[in-house]
């Protein structure tokens, strides 16, 4: 049995559910424009994953396996309903930016995946943990991204101005092109290159 | 019509659910290695978003709207925020009917789907299309026309995905870059071309 202490770290980096377990990519492109959109979304994803796998985990035994899909969707389906509704309270500009994309919490097959794969099978502290440890390799990858597409795109991190606009007097010209969804992709791609090469048992064959 | 042309050609290209918003992109990346099951999968993405979404499309107008149990005599009740729960219950429902319904009437079909049908459940370019269309406020009409069209769009973007891929084994791709990476790399360039659409106002 893994420690508490590897089943935390391990999908930080060696087995990172965006890199290596290609989980929960939707999200992960949409909301990193910015950096304040995705720390809403980390905080959010980390808690509905790591309620969802210790909820799934209590129930682990009782529910029979023809209709565990269902029981797993609707557990994450309330949960979501929660993380979105606090926002609508007490975050509405920024549940406005991120329209669609927290109800699809649901659908990011993260959480599914971490239900199916990991809380099914071990006791609720552990599936905890494993819970948490994928929420945040899964926000390593999106701060990465949203750190660089903010500062190259608007010369601003959280909103506060670092690279001064050459349109306002200063000398950078920000690439708008790093505000756009293409930029995204191009990011991740580098990033996994930049893990590979790191880990060169990572791999595929080709 | 002509609303209705320039809703199906705008979900097709320029709102493209894969290439614009990233929607169901987990199986985007992991069934486009072979263009005939990219095929089977677009063609089974189309039909149940030309199911679900003006099925979700009822559901919001007549029970979930602000006002809209008023017929049952609850004028004040907004039951808005059992959104969620609801979409993805009648998704769900929605593949499962399919399922057996192609199983009993059209064999030939649902054996060329096979595993991809109830895997569409988690896809999210189902549930996103859902969530647009009510954000966007469509009537029943409309969601018909951009249920069709955004499957279309989501389906031709996988299939082209999968065309590239195929010739992509062919190259001499860096170590680290190989497989999912260059692939990302890939699917960015493609979304920067379906940018182009972008200037096209309807």
């Amino acid at each position: 049995m893994a420690s508490a202490k590897e089943i935390l770290l391990k999908p930080l980096v060696s087995n990172n559910p965006i890199a290596l377990q290609i989980l929960g990519i939707c999200s992960a492109l949409a909301v990193t424009s910015q950096m304040k959109t995705t720390l809403v979304m980390c905080v959010s994803v980390i808690l509905v994953l790591a309620l969802s796998n210790s909820s799934v985990s209590l129930i682990r035994k009782h529910v029979p396996s023809s209709i565990r899909i269902i029981v797993q969707m609707t557990i994450i389906a309330s949960l979501v309903i929660i993380v979105e509704q606090t926002l609508k309270a007490y975050a509405y500009d920024t549940y406005k930016q991120m329209s669609v994309f927290v109800g699809l919490i649901i659908t990011n097959c993260i959480v599914m995946g971490r239900a199916e794969a990991f809380a099914m099978k071990n006791p609720v502290g552990i599936s905890a943990l494993d819970g948490i440890g994928n929420g945040l390799g899964y926000s390593l990858v999106l701060v990465f991204v949203a750190f660089w597409r903010e500062i190259l795109g608007a010369g601003k991190l959280a909103g506060v101005e670092l690279l001064p606009l050459a349109t306002e007097g200063g000398w950078y010209v920000p690439n708008g092109l790093m505000l756009m969804p293409p930029s995204a992709f191009f990011i991740i791609g580098l990033f996994i290159w930049f893990i590979r090469t790191l880990r060169p048992e990572q791999v595929e064959e080709s | 019509m002509e609303h209705y042309v320039s809703l199906f050609i705008k979900s097709v290209f320029i709102e493209n659910l894969a290439l614009a918003f990233f929607l169901g992109m987990c199986t985007f990346l992991a069934v486009s290695k072979k263009v005939e099951t990219a095929f089977g999968l677009g063609v089974a993405v189309v039909v149940i978003q030309a199911i679900t979404i003006p099925a979700n499309n009822l559901i919001y107008q007549f029970v979930l709207k602000p006002g809209a149990l008023a017929w049952a005599g609850q004028p004040d009740l907004d039951l808005t925020f059992l959104g969620l729960i609801s979409y993805i219950g009648v998704i769900a429902a929605m593949v499962q009917i399919l399922e057996m319904t192609l199983d009993r009437f059209f064999p030939a079909l649902y054996n060329a789907l096979g595993i991809f049908l109830p895997l569409i459940t988690v896809n999210c370019a189902i549930l996103g299309g859902s969530l647009f269309m009510v954000e966007r406020d469509y009537n029943f009409a409309e969601s018909v026309v951009f249920g069709v069209g955004s499957g279309v769009g989501w389906a031709l973007a996988i299939v082209a995905l999968a065309g590239i891929r195929e010739k992509l084994k062919y190259s001499d791709v860096p170590p680290g870059l190989r497989g999912l990476g260059i692939t990302f790399i890939t699917v960015g360039l493609m979304a920067l071309a379906f940018m182009a659409f972008g200037g096209i106002s309807l």
